[in-house]
């Protein structure tokens, strides 16, 4: 049962994240966007981190793509005027980075093989209360950095888009 | 939900091939389908009519009178048109995203309803993350109505679109403030546990608990009659300006979707707020311990009525209020949600609270 959900979902996230590179209108890769999202977070439910399921919907399902899809929307990218920006040269940095993280992921997960949810994770696993704890207590200093960066990018973009005093 | 398995296993022999995992999922959706079609769906459609009668009223004028008694099966009628009208898409349109708009919508809304109680036991799924649930899955409506904004094609189409998601998404932040604050007060983030945690009476709600509540709970009232576009924030649809907004381009039953998930948001509303500052379901323990000798089904039903009166009070405060206030502008707007509610929203969940939970409690019971 388990394992259906798991191949329907991961299917899902995978060909809609091969819609967001096909589809040459920006406002539907950015739907298509939305549904990879989506199945990453059922997956994330599968594998009983509910909490963090909820909080992939919420910041990026709802939040992060809405955003995005006001951007293009403001911006009104359509076909033509993505067609005139040149390539090439991104299309070179493109290519390898993406290799490099091909490599990287290959070499890391070959061979791997994890059970999915056959192990024993106990009651408290995934919830609210154990999530909160290894945020405030093991990995409280790498989170509050997450937050001083998130505030630095907040500030930069308030600075950038206020106009000038006269 | 375990005692239902159980029986069904006991009883029927086909059952006890199937996988517990494959009974629990069917027994999720027949539930689900069950709160949608008997509850949620008959309840959208009877507050459309309710809320035309009383506009009717406001306005000096005498309303759906026709169908029915007074009007009452009006809503069937226009149902049964709206199912028969043609659906026109127009060719301009992105036709894939313009049919897909109006079933995000719809989704979103209902996957709400999962976590919404009924009574103590009548719940469809009372997860441990529940409030945050309902938090994470209304927010796939905005999508749609994004969506919907730019698949029609049409300048107010995409105005309506892009005034209703600035709105939602600004209006998150104090609303999730102001359930934070009952969140830290009881401890949990179940909506079950949330309105165990109160009491039958109301100074045992969580609305009178401490000062600084009433003010959360008027700015998560505020806040969520702007997240569901009602007046006097309704300016992704003030048809003065806009036609219809977002649903402008639409007709027949995918125009119906919209005005669905509306009125469904309406009972959405007034459920959160009930159950989180009106102390639920809770009845007296002399009328439980009543109702248990007469069955479980009495003291369901006694839940269901005190719940679903508190709420049908919160859905006329917010008709009434629809049909008296005139509406807000853009900009004002926006400096409430992020100069006065914002702000509001953190002094009482984050500054007091804590405060009150940790300092001046402690204090106290150190006194006595």
């Amino acid at each position: 049962m388990q394992l259906a959900f798991f191949y329907f979902f991961s299917g899902l996230s995978i060909l809609s994240a091969l819609f967001v590179i096909f589809f040459r209108n920006t406002l539907s890769a950015a739907i298509a966007l939305v549904v990879t999202l989506f199945g990453v977070a059922c997956l994330f439910g599968l594998l009983e981190a509910h909490f963090l399921a909820a909080m992939q919907v919420l910041v990026y399902a709802g939040a992060v793509m809405v955003l995005f899809l006001f951007v293009i929307m403001l911006m009104n990218l359509g076909r033509e005027e993505l067609l005139k920006i040149k390539l090439a040269f991104l299309g070179i940095i493109g290519v390898i980075t993406g290799v490099c993280l091909a490599i990287l992921l290959v070499t890391r997960f070959m061979g791997l093989s994890a059970p999915l949810l056959s192990l024993d994770l106990g009651v408290e696993y995934g919830t609210v209360k154990s999530v909160g704890k290894l945020l405030f207590g093991e990995y409280l200093i790498p989170f509050e950095l997450t937050s001083i960066l998130l505030l630095v990018a907040i500030i930069g973009a308030i600075t950038l888009a206020r106009k000038p005093q006269s | 939900m375990e005692k239902i398995v159980s029986y069904l296993v006991g009883h029927c022999e086909k059952l006890q091939h199937l996988p517990e995992d494959f009974i629990y999922l069917a027994l999720q959706v027949v539930a689900g389908l069950l709160v949608l079609m008997l509850f949620v769906a008959p309840f959208a459609g009877i507050i459309s009519f309710v809320e035309r009668r009383i506009a009717a009223r406001v306005m000096d004028r005498v309303g759906p009178n026709r169908v029915g008694p007074q009007g009452i099966f009006q809503w069937l009628a226009d149902g049964v048109k709206s199912l028969l009208k043609e659906d026109i898409i127009p060719a301009q349109a992105d036709s894939v995203l313009f049919r897909l708009a109006p079933y995000l919508v719809f989704v979103g809304m209902f996957a709400a309803f999962v976590v919404v109680p009924f009574s103590s036991g009548l719940i469809v799924a009372d997860l441990n993350i529940g409030i945050f649930y309902l938090i994470a899955v209304t927010s796939i409506v905005v999508v749609g109505i994004m969506m919907s904004g730019w698949a029609s094609n049409n300048k107010y189409s995409l105005l309506g679109g892009m005034r209703s998601a600035a709105q939602i998404v600004s209006y998150e932040i104090p609303a999730g403030l102001s359930i934070l604050a009952v969140v830290i007060l009881s401890g949990s983030l179940s909506i079950q546990s949330i309105i165990k945690a109160q009491g039958a009476y109301p100074w045992q709600w969580f609305l009178f608990q401490n000062p600084l509540m009433p003010i959360a709970f008027i700015s998560l009232f505020i806040a969520s009659l702007a997240e569901g576009n009602r007046t006097p924030f309704d300016i992704p649809e003030a048809e003065s300006e806009l036609v219809s907004g977002y649903s402008t381009e639409y007709s027949g039953m995918r125009f119906v979707f919209f005005y669905f998930e509306e009125w469904a948001n309406l009972y959405l509303i007034a459920a959160v707020s009930t159950a989180l500052f009106l102390g639920g379901w809770n009845l007296p323990s002399a009328v439980v311990s009543w109702a248990q000798t007469k069955g479980d089904v009495l003291l369901h039903l006694l839940q269901f009525l005190t719940f679903f009166i508190k709420a049908m009070v919160m859905v006329f405060i917010i008709i009434q209020l629809r049909w008296t206030l005139p509406r807000v502008r853009v900009d004002q707007l926006m400096a409430l949600c992020w100069k006065y509610l914002t702000p509001i929203g953190f002094v009482v969940s984050l500054g007091w609270q804590l405060g009150w939970l940790y300092f001046l409690r402690e204090c106290l019971w150190s006194v006595m």
